[in-house]
């Protein structure tokens, strides 16, 4: 059961991901990144991570392909038909995005502690759980994300709108 | 539900990171319009919190300190909170230089070179 469920959405965020590279409409692009975030949200589910499977579809299906597709419309001016295309070496990124996968499929493939089964999982992965942990052992660090948040947002507002001529 | 049953081993969830991060960096190298360059990142950063969650997962166990067991999925919500800074202060850049040039073509972004 577990292993169908798997497969099928493991297929299913990596063939929305050749999608988005592939994809000639920018529009189809970015819709085919839904469908990829959505595939990398059950497999959280799978790997019992909930609370993230839930902030996967919160914020990337919801918030980030959202703001991508209103980017596109501010930006488009020609034919949307050709609105995604390859530059001139897209050959030699081909070749060395290849060349890394084997390499990454090589060492995933020879190394012998990571050809493991996954043992029972009791220590939840919940909201309660990950809160505890962020308020606690990693609070510096969650205070730090959130001056970081505010900080890139007041600045995308500035970039977006510009700023007046002071005086 | 439980889920505790799958047979799917590690090295197979680290397989489909890899993927999605050889297709997102496919992606960087080859698309000319700057919205798809950054949407070939944020799939980079989707298949690193994959191999986050995935690692977490599966190495671990019960005699570590119970409050450190997490740490994987603190990560990964890390990254995704960079993500989505990144994403916003992305596209407001792309929506100033297309304002300033009417183009969202990275090779006509030349004014550095000379």
């Amino acid at each position: 059961m577990g292993t169908i469920v798997f497969f099928i959405f493991a297929i299913m965020a990596i063939a929305a991901a050749w999608g988005v590279v592939t994809s000639k409409n920018i529009v189809h692009s970015a819709l085919y990144l839904v469908l990829s975030f959505t595939g990398v949200a059950v497999l959280y589910v799978l790997m019992n991570a909930d609370f993230l499977a839930a902030v996967q579809l919160l914020i990337y299906t919801g918030a980030v392909a959202i703001m991508i597709i209103f980017a596109v419309m501010l930006t488009l001016r020609s034919e949307i038909c050709e609105s995604n295309p390859e530059n001139r070496h897209w050959g030699w990124g081909a070749l060395v995005a290849c060349l890394v996968f084997i390499v990454m499929a090589l060492v995933i493939l020879a190394n012998p502690d990571w050809r493991i089964l996954p043992t029972p999982w009791t220590s939840g992965g919940s909201a309660e759980d990950l809160s505890l942990l962020l308020l606690t052992k990693f609070m510096v660090p969650f205070e730090a994300a959130a001056v970081l948040l505010t900080m890139a947002l007041a600045g995308a507002v500035i970039l977006a709108k510009g700023v007046k001529e002071s005086k | 539900m439980n889920f505790s049953n799958l047979s799917v081993g590690l090295s197979t969830y680290l397989l489909v990171g890899a993927m999605l991060f050889s297709l997102g960096l496919y992606g960087v190298f080859a698309k000319r319009n700057i919205i798809a360059i950054l949407m070939s990142i944020e799939l980079m950063l989707n298949a690193v919190n994959i191999n986050f969650v995935a690692f977490n997962r599966f190495i671990w166990n019960q005699k570590i300190d119970i409050h450190y067991i997490l740490t994987g999925h603190v990560a990964a919500l890390f990254v995704i909170v960079v993500a989505a800074a990144e994403v916003a202060v992305g596209l407001a850049l792309v929506i100033t230089i297309y304002r300033n040039r009417q183009s969202t073509n990275v090779d006509e972004f030349n004014w550095l070179k000379w």
